[in-house]
């Protein structure tokens, strides 16, 4: 009897191995909804904080954007806050634009040398050489930017040497890399006999990379630019270091300014909690993440339009 | 110009262009260890830095870039092949899933300075770890995380499906398959991932600026209770790391040799990724082989 029922119980409960199933399954559940709620906490966070300039210190939502007077300690005569962030925005957006206008045309170059011309070369090169640009940290950029950059657009363009250009050509080598070898995802992406069919109607190699390889590739290059463009929009402090740190509309390209991310980082070891030079700060920041996001949303749109089947 | 002509004409310049990036890596490196290696002598690398004075080293600040980074590897390792073994064998194609992943490409391309605002905000101030290792080690796990999670996960969706077959028929349980079989044969690649992004940790300071704190008080290398105040295991001290001295001693420079000691550091900080790099290469070909039995 007693045998019996150490048997039926043994067959109702569940098996050692289940168990563990299950506790495993839920270990791994666990981790993966750890990061999720991270993310979220990431925006809950930053935009409580951000969004307190607006609400809670009377911050005006469109001199935030069109003002040009960076002072959040003080107020104006109607009383709110000196948030005008717009030459932080225009450093912003000119740094990366302009990297990855000088970007886009080299790596496009080593992409197609990589995957057309000579994939053996590029890959005992090419490779190991994007791979170690990657590797680079940013603050040695950032030095190297200092020691090198600045002082040579300083003899060459003149200004101080601070300012869009000295931080285009940081960016530039930056984002090269990240361009490159999405660059080269992209290519390899395009079926072989695209390129057979192109060669079999008599077309040079040339003449197939530009029509036919080129042409098929253009989402995934695209998507590879964006990507190297929300790099080099939230990089912060090797521009920081070349960029001259001035909260004033860029006047040239060699005039000191700013970048979100550089007054961001000069700026908040030297406010308290919950001032509203902090506050102002915090909004900064709520606008990085928010254009990183619009960069995921722009990634996304792409590669689901134009998808090679 | 005919056909022939442009096809030259076009190869030329892509090869042109392709030498300008080999010749701009070149002479990075080159500027930055022919500056720098001078700098570098065993005082260097192990005296203190000097906070108005010349001649100070970078010992406290290599300390604890390595301490940090062996920190944060403990605590993202387990979290990311949790999460990785969910995402490779757990996940169905559903809406909860296509979030998980959404969430993932987003963390993973946040500015490291987000992450490491975030990071002052919740480990520094609310949690009320301060500037500390731990602030910075919890940041750079944040900062970690999505990229160790993918690498675990193409490292196990490379492994054969036959193999998951063969481990439940054999009676196993999906985990046990997972832990027995198939991590194993996934190995090589998640080390691979770790070592380079362990390279990558090594050289942050966006987020380890306002998380691990810009000051290194001395350390007393004679007493390795974590719980003293100077030990150098301590993980609630302040510890800026090699790339955050860098960036700080060229940003507020007041030390007179600023010029010489980032050369030097940031000629440190090439090496040690340099070494990163060839390890990570070696050992994934090394275990590649020795698993594969080629």
């Amino acid at each position: 009897m007693q045998q019996q029922d150490k048997i039926r119980e043994s067959m109702l409960k569940p098996s050692q191995a289940s168990k563990r199933e299950r506790h495993g399954k839920i270990l791994s559940f666990a981790a993966i909804s750890l990061i999720v709620i991270v993310v979220v906490a990431i925006f809950v966070f930053v935009a409580t904080r951000g969004i307190a300039t607006f609400t809670v210190d009377k911050g005006n939502l469109w001199d935030f954007f069109t003002k040009t007077t960076w002072n959040p300690g003080q107020t104006d005569k109607s009383g709110h806050p000196l948030i005008g962030a717009l030459p932080m925005i225009v450093g912003s957006f000119a740094v990366t634009l302009l990297s990855a206008v000088v970007a886009t045309p080299f790596a496009i170059a080593a992409a197609i040398y990589m995957v057309e011309i000579s994939p053996r070369r590029g890959y005992k090169i090419l490779q190991p050489v994007i791979e170690l640009l990657v590797g680079i940290p940013s603050v040695v950029y950032g030095f190297v930017g200092l020691s090198l950059i600045v002082p040579f657009v300083r003899t060459h363009f003149g200004g101080t040497g601070f300012g869009i250009l000295a931080g285009t050509m940081v960016l530039f080598v930056m984002i090269l890399p990240t361009v490159t070898s999405m660059s080269v995802d992209a290519l390899r992406a395009v079926p072989r006999y695209y390129r057979e069919a192109s060669l079999a109607l008599g077309a040079t190699r040339w003449q197939t990379i530009y029509k036919v390889v080129l042409r098929a590739a253009v989402p995934g290059i695209m998507t590879a630019v964006i990507f190297g463009m929300s790099r080099a929009f939230g990089e912060a402090l090797a521009v920081q270091m070349v960029i001259g740190n001035a909260t004033l509309l860029p006047q040239n390209l060699v005039s000191p300014s700013s970048t979100l991310t550089s007054i961001l980082t000069m700026g908040m070891g030297n406010s308290v909690m919950g001032s509203v030079s902090n506050n102002a700060l915090w909004s900064l920041a709520l606008l990085l993440l928010l254009m990183s996001l619009l960069f995921n949303i722009l990634i996304h749109r792409i590669s689901k339009k134009g998808a090679l089947h | 110009m005919n056909a022939k002509q442009s096809d030259k004409v076009a190869t030329g310049v892509l090869y042109l262009m392709s030498g300008t990036i080999v010749a701009i890596l070149a002479l990075l490196l080159l500027y930055i260890l022919w500056n720098g290696i001078p700098h570098i002598s065993w005082h260097f690398l192990t005296a203190p830095a000097q906070s108005f004075e010349k001649g100070g080293g970078i010992g406290v600040q290599l300390f604890n870039s390595f301490y940090l980074l062996i920190l944060s590897m403990l605590i993202s390792t387990p979290i990311s092949i949790c999460a990785g073994i969910y995402l490779s064998e757990y996940a169905k194609p559903n809406r909860l899933t296509s979030i998980i992943r959404t969430s993932i490409e987003i963390l993973s391309s946040l500015p490291s300075v987000v992450v490491g605002l975030f990071g002052f905000l919740v480990f520094a101030v609310q949690a009320g770890f301060g500037f500390s290792i731990l602030s910075g080690a919890l940041a750079l796990t944040v900062f970690n995380l999505p990229l160790l999670t993918r690498n675990v996960e193409d490292s196990l969706q490379s492994v054969s499906f036959t193999q998951r077959e063969a481990g439940l028929a054999l009676g196993l349980s999906r985990w046990e398959t997972v832990i027995h079989v198939i991590l194993p044969e996934a190995l090589p690649g998640i080390i691979t991932g770790m070592i380079l992004s362990a390279g990558r940790v090594f050289g942050e300071a966006a987020a380890l600026i306002y998380t691990a704190g810009q000051s290194a008080p001395p350390l007393d290398f004679t007493n390795w209770n974590p719980f003293y105040i100077a030990s150098p295991l301590n993980p609630m001290r302040p510890a800026e790391t090699l790339a955050v001295h860098i960036w700080k001693i060229n940003s507020e420079g007041i030390i007179p040799d600023a010029k010489a000691v980032s050369s030097g550091a940031s000629a440190m900080l090439i090496i040690a990724v340099l070494l990163f790099n060839v390890l990570a290469r070696y050992l994934g070909n090394k275990m590649y082989k020795k698993f594969t039995g080629v």
